[in-house]
């Protein structure tokens, strides 16, 4: 009855639901953020370790629905070993397919594996759960010490 | 065989009564278990509100025309129907506001903060909406006043004990949720209301919740002010009443400045208005008021008690269905509970459970529910909420129950 609504919660969300990737506290990172979605309650740290501009390392803890976490352990397999430019670029492109209005088209290979959280837009109120990883992690590579809200 | 019998009205033409629910979903037919958060509106209030606008419409209070004279009646027709439906004694001491957030701003700023010295003390419970913590926060900003909560139990009782351990010679006013949003409990307000004015202190009763579910009778509770709204309560949004104590009104100054609210003006001072024109300055949502009005002869027709009735036997079997799913678990299991069911699943969130019951035509409420101290409370970042109305049925249960099953099954 529910299969039809796969363009969301496809697969790969379930499966990086039940088995984040990188879900772990990271004791050296170089830049740890808080991130905070009011609307559900999700919460995230996550923990960057940057050398020379390169995303050596990033993980992250916390807790909230499928969607986020699948979004935030997508974005920690794709970003390691990125530069900052690379994965800022990418959140510009992730931000613009989830967000995006219609005609306002990218190319999800652009994205990869990201694409498959592409369905979010037809899910206004479910946005933020998708972009909440991204933010913190725009903020983490600012060096942004405040708590990232998507409020 | 059906397990929630049928109600002492007629529930089929209930349903025909509401518009809204005869549409499909996602390609569902639609199941509204949000009615927590929003009631829908019989075509009684919706032709109501319409036939103000078409033929009785124009300002009230001031106009010598017959337009005027005809909006001002039913203006006013309104606030005695609101008089009556609570048991209030006088009908200027019922004060149209926006909505019950705006009735408990109100005798924050109006009443409590003249009064509140450093060091006083305002005494809510751990179960309250945000709209019942916040507008206290703001006056204890104001004034060095101290809030105070009283605790809850697992189940989301109120500890009575603690309560009454919490009213000191520092209590300068008790507010309380005479129903719970998040939970469901109904409070013991009558004890409340006897132990706060045995020492003195008055008490407010935010009745957002109760006053759609429960009969309310403002003049043998004895409570000092009652704030509730229109939406909730199947009327329109934007209209809410506080119902307050003449005595109490008459000492307080206004909430707000404006037309309406004054007698005599000049630039020097003005002469405020009396009761209840004193608290509502400017022009006011007119027709919803009288849609309001509609409302409650709505309620009264099928009688109060008869939706309580069937409600109760709605919660009731919704309680036992749920605890037949593995993994659900009840947030709020109080004794005297109203028609609210709130609950978490094992490693669903409830935002992903509210989407995918969307997806089924079944409108659910998933978050916090302005209630972020009660979800701390539990430990939990969100419930999802289902919360019932006159017009729900047995078989709206059944179809959560087995949209639930759906959820469960698609995240293995």
């Amino acid at each position: 009855m529910l299969d039809q609504i796969r363009d969301l919660y496809q697969e790969v969300v379930f499966d990086h639901n039940r088995n984040p990737r990188n879900f772990r506290v990271m004791e050296d990172a170089t830049r740890t953020i808080d991130g905070f979605n009011p609307l559900c309650g999700d919460r995230i740290t996550l923990y960057v370790k940057l050398k020379d501009g390169i995303i050596e390392d990033v993980s992250f803890q916390g807790s909230g629905c499928a969607i986020s976490t699948a979004s935030a352990s997508l974005m920690t397999e794709i970003v390691r070993g990125q530069t900052e430019a690379e994965a800022e670029h990418l959140f510009e492109l992730f931000h613009r397919i989830t967000t995006g209005k219609n005609g306002d088209e990218v190319n999800l290979d652009e994205i990869g594996k990201l694409a498959v959280l592409a369905g979010v837009r037809a899910y206004p109120a479910r946005v933020k759960c998708a972009t909440l990883a991204w933010h913190s992690l725009q903020a983490a590579l600012k060096d942004d010490h405040a708590t990232v809200s998507t409020e | 065989m059906s397990r929630v019998p049928h109600p002492r009205f007629d529930l089929e033409q209930a349903i025909r009564d509401f518009p809204i629910l005869d549409q499909t979903i996602n390609g569902h037919p639609l199941v509204y278990l949000d009615n927590a958060a929003s009631t829908q509106k019989p075509l009684q209030v919706i032709d109501t509100v319409s036939d103000v606008y078409r033929k009785d419409y124009a300002n009230v209070h001031r106009g010598v025309h017959t337009l005027s004279q005809r909006a001002t009646d039913r203006f006013e027709g309104a606030r005695e129907k609101v008089q009556k439906f609570i048991h209030a004694q006088h009908a200027h001491e019922i004060i149209f506001v926006r909505g019950a957030t705006e009735a408990i701003n109100l005798v924050a700023q109006s009443f409590a903060r003249p009064r509140l010295a450093a060091g006083d003390e305002i005494l809510i419970t751990a179960m309250e909406h945000h709209s019942n913590i916040v507008p206290w926060q703001m006056v204890a900003e104001a004034t060095g006043a101290k809030l105070r909560v009283a605790p809850m139990s697992y189940e989301g009782e109120l500890l009575m004990d603690a309560f009454i351990g919490l009213l000191n010679p520092r209590t300068r006013l008790v507010s309380v949720s005479h129903m719970s949003n998040a939970l469901g409990t109904i409070n013991p307000v009558r004890e409340i209301v006897r132990e706060a004015h045995d020492r003195g202190i008055p008490v407010l009763l935010d009745g957002a919740q109760a006053a759609p579910h429960l009969a309310v009778d403002v003049t043998e509770l004895d409570c000092d002010f009652y704030a509730f709204s229109g939406h909730k309560l199947y009327g329109p949004s934007g209209i809410g009443v506080l119902y307050g104590k003449e005595a109490l009104l008459k000492a307080m100054p206004p909430y707000q400045g404006g037309g309406d609210m004054i007698r005599q003006v000049t630039f020097e001072a003005s002469v405020y208005n009396d009761l209840p024109y004193k608290f509502e300055a400017g022009t006011p949502s007119i027709a919803d008021a009288v849609g309001l009005g509609a409302a409650i002869d709505y309620i009264e027709n099928l009688g109060i008690d008869s939706i309580a009735a069937h409600e109760e036997a709605l919660l009731a079997y919704a309680t036992e269905e749920a605890l037949k799913i593995p993994g659900l678990r009840i947030i709020g299991t109080a004794a005297e509970k109203g028609a609210i069911l709130s609950f978490t699943l094992d490693r669903i969130h409830p935002h992903d459970i509210g989407t995918l019951l969307d997806q089924l035509g079944i409108a659910i409420r998933a978050g916090h529910h302005c209630a972020m101290p009660v979800m701390d409370f539990y430990q939990v970042p969100a419930t999802a909420r289902a919360s019932f109305a006159l017009y729900n049925t047995e078989a709206d249960v059944d179809t959560l129950m087995g949209g639930l099953r759906e959820v469960i099954r698609l995240f293995g």
